[in-house]
């Protein structure tokens, strides 16, 4: 089953509903690079919750899309990465230094919000 | 519950189902939620391994018990081409197939032991166990 990505104001949000093969994932972030640019998206949350395991393929596969996407002048936010997932990806060594995370898809949602009134104003400068 | 469970690995899919089955066998025998989780993380690394390099192999899963500590023990193995350096392959940022290796040096982080034997030719075996509960030294 594809994962719904919803749009939600100014941002895309994907819902992951339950463990992804590899194809899954590969599907989720060939749809958001896609969808980032019809919809002319300001934000990507991806919400992680229901990810049994964020292995080394998956986090690859997120880490893309998140700099992609700040390529094409927008922003991603991990949100709901479990916390056993979370000292799994530590052990593992997995670090993604250079993605946003948040705890929840509000808290993805006032940081998007934040990124974009930082991003005015810094234009206005 | 079973004792052991064999998993033939031949897509994606599998990688999926064998971490699965991997981690409700350890959830069954009483791992902690976050064991559960490195023993699924390191079960889908070598499964994607097997799909990736091989195309087939399988993945047994079994309970084992020794001196009083009870675990899960992982056997990944596949016939396929082998690893002419088992050692380089489970260095960090090495791969035999020119993609990141993170895999293999990732996984045998997350488990309590962690051995891999390979012939040229012949195919290649991973095997791994997590132990139930705090470890020792």
């Amino acid at each position: 089953m594809p994962v719904p990505i919803l749009k939600q104001g100014p941002y895309l949000v994907a819902s992951i509903q339950d463990a992804l093969s590899d194809r899954e994932v590969l599907e989720l972030q060939e749809n958001l690079l896609k969808q980032i640019g019809e919809v002319r998206a300001s934000g990507i949350i991806v919400d992680v919750t229901a990810m049994d395991v964020i292995d080394s393929f998956a986090s690859r596969s997120l880490r893309t899309v998140a700099l992609t996407t700040r390529l094409r002048g927008a922003e991603m936010v991990i949100v709901g990465i479990q916390p056993d997932v979370a000292f799994a990806m530590v052990q593992f060594g997995l670090l993604m230094d250079d993605v946003n995370t948040a705890l929840d898809l509000e808290e993805g949602l006032e940081f998007l919000d934040s990124w974009i009134a930082g991003r005015t104003f810094d234009d206005e400068e | 519950m079973r004792n052991e469970v064999l998993v033939a690995i031949t897509s994606d899919r599998d990688v999926v189902l064998a971490r699965q089955t991997g981690r409700s066998m350890a959830t069954e025998l009483g791992l902690s939620k976050s064991e559960a989780t490195l023993l699924a993380t390191a079960i889908s690394e070598v499964a994607r391994n097997i799909v990736e390099y091989v195309g087939n192999g399988q993945i047994l899963l079994c309970i084992v018990n020794l001196n009083g500590m009870e675990g899960i023990k992982v056997v990944a193995s596949d016939s396929g081409p082998g690893i002419e350096n088992v050692e380089m392959a489970l260095q960090d940022g090495q791969s035999s197939g020119g993609r990141l290796g993170l895999g293999l040096p990732g996984a045998r982080r997350l488990m309590d032991e962690f051995h891999m034997v390979s012939e040229i030719g012949e195919g290649t075996t991973v095997t791994m166990t997590k132990w139930k509960g705090p470890r020792r030294g």
